[in-house]
């Protein structure tokens, strides 16, 4: 990340206002907030229509890129890479941006920590019941997730690490080793998954050593539908409960299991 | 004023925005689901007018769906294209510099060459020179690999070829960079990579496969249709269609519907 910032050049942000070079994000951040309206009318008459539709054009585009990456989006990144000299029409901008992003492509940008001003993606078309999977496209990693937030769900919104680890070890997923599809399931789900704010995985206070817990992230109480979830877990309930009896499963078990968990997910 | 876009629109355009590509058939088939799930007005065979509801949409973003021909089985698809690419930008937040510039390598080398291919050897001795940084031989083979996931290449027997997402996506681009060195198809008129040529020296009009194929059908003495020379080259067969109703093709399609089987051989 921290490339990134050196890689666009100061030589880019040379809005007039700044003396510093390295801007903390902060700083860039609180700027926003300052503007007058008197510097917002400057700035729209300094900008000719053409090269403000243009701006809101590559907002869509930076917005969909890190949405693509499941990669929260902060306002402040918005600000530095591609608003820059037009800062003052931020607002205006960001509206349209929101309204092209309901009114094509059918998602909305919804803002999932006020303090530190980030974004994401949600779908505001609703999600088809029994639609086919080959209509939608699917994504292994998503069954997992499922499977993690079902468990953390079911056992009241959060539970130690070892759970995690153990449920796992029982569908043949080994956080351990690397795994075929997955790579570094620890790394998937204790920084990937919490980067793009599924889960959060949080240190245990008090404890030596030192142990975690899981959660859900803030993504993931924005797009899963609770609802939705509940019928997940309905359709799998006895396979999840098998998965914590002590009973060792066979290779066949872990089969059917994973059968049923993947019919269920096709029904999300 | 185009109409404004509905929910089956917008649901369309977010399955293109997470596919990338997808065939013509598979697109009138979406077409039809889309319209379905939200009540819409469904007329088969008009997908082409509900893809231009969407591109006027789109226009003002610089994002197209563009339709384009595969070299490889003479199928049509849909790809969701960046308009403003003067380089290879919609890869660039996926890629590093140095696989990005080894992808540049490896075009240039598909284009200079006759068959339209690259072999993984060839590739492997540029990855050794790059100017960014020099990639070693498993991490070459671990881009290529992501290259082909990604959809941007295709690969077979050690040898790469570019794919019908990268030359729809990137065709304005080549055209650009390599100017009179691509080759162009005599037929449609697009660039042609994998094709066949007219060996009269004075002639040399390329042709791809398939168009050879639509050209040629069934004619006993083939001959090229600028110079009048024989044709010396195997006529391929035409590649059995896979869309499920025949009603679904756009009447401008040029997919075919004749139903040999065999399977179009290489060109020598």
């Amino acid at each position: 990340m921290s490339q990134r910032k050196k890689a666009v050049s100061a030589s880019q942000n040379k809005t007039h206002r700044r003396s510093q070079v390295c801007l903390d994000e902060d700083d860039e951040d609180a700027h926003f907030s300052q503007i007058t309206s008197k510097q917002v009318q400057r700035a729209r008459e300094h900008f000719t229509p053409v090269q403000i539709d243009r701006k809101v054009a590559e907002v869509v585009q930076f917005i969909l890129i890190k949405d693509q990456k499941k990669i929260p989006i902060r306002r402040a990144d918005i600000g530095k890479h591609v608003i820059k000299e037009y800062k003052a029409i931020y607002t205006e901008i960001m509206n349209r941006v929101c309204r092209t992003f309901e009114q094509v492509f059918g998602l909305k940008l919804v803002e999932i920590d006020p303090k530190n001003h980030i974004y994401i993606l949600i779908n505001k078309l609703e999600p088809i019941h029994g639609e086919q999977v080959s209509m939608r496209p699917g994504n292994p990693k998503t069954g997992l997730l499922f499977v993690i937030l079902s468990v953390i769900f079911m056992k009241g919104g959060v539970i130690k690490e070892n759970l995690v680890w153990n449920t796992l070890k029982k569908l043949r997923v080994d956080p351990g080793e690397k795994h075929d599809e997955f790579g570094d399931v620890k790394k998937m789900l204790t920084d990937e998954f919490v980067r793009q704010k599924y889960l959060e995985y949080v240190k245990i206070p008090h404890t030596e050593p030192v142990e975690y817990e899981f959660r859900w992230g803030l993504r993931a109480e924005k797009e899963v539908s609770k609802l939705k979830l509940l019928e997940f877990v309905g359709e799998v309930c006895a396979f999840l409960f098998l998965l914590h009896s002590p009973i060792q499963l066979t290779n066949l078990s872990v089969t059917v299991i994973i059968n049923v968990i993947k019919c269920a997910l096709i029904n999300l | 004023m185009s109409p404004p876009m509905g929910d089956s629109h917008k649901r369309f355009l977010q399955t293109m925005m997470s596919n990338g590509i997808i065939s013509a058939s598979r697109a009138a088939a979406l077409h039809k689901h889309c319209c379905e799930t939200h009540g819409a007005h469904y007329v088969a065979d008009r997908l082409e007018d509900f893809i231009n509801i969407i591109n006027a949409h789109l226009q003002s973003l610089f994002m197209h769906i563009r339709k384009g021909m595969s070299e490889d089985d003479g199928l049509e698809y849909y790809a969701l294209v960046n308009v403003t690419e003067t380089d290879i930008t919609r890869m660039a937040s996926d890629y590093a510099d140095n696989e990005l510039e080894l992808f540049r390598k490896t075009m240039d080398l598909i284009v200079d060459s006759e068959s339209g291919s690259a072999s993984s050897t060839d590739i492997l001795n540029c990855a050794d020179s790059l100017q960014t940084k020099k990639l070693k031989k498993k991490e070459t083979e671990h881009v290529l690999n992501k290259f082909v996931q990604d959809k941007w290449l295709n690969e077979k027997d050690g040898e790469y070829t570019l794919s019908v997402r990268c030359i729809v996506e990137m065709e304005q681009y080549m055209r650009t960079i390599y100017q009179d060195l691509i080759k162009v198809c005599h037929v449609c008129h697009n660039i042609a990579l994998q094709c066949q040529m007219c060996e009269n020296p004075i002639c040399g009009i390329k042709v791809h496969l398939p168009c050879v194929a639509r050209y040629f059908r069934a004619r006993s003495d083939p001959r090229c249709p600028e110079c009048s020379d024989f044709w010396p080259h195997e006529i391929p067969e035409i590649l059995h269609s896979q869309s499920q109703s025949s009603q679904n093709l756009p009447s401008s399609s040029r997919e075919s519907t004749a139903p040999t089987p065999s399977r179009r051989s290489r060109r020598s």
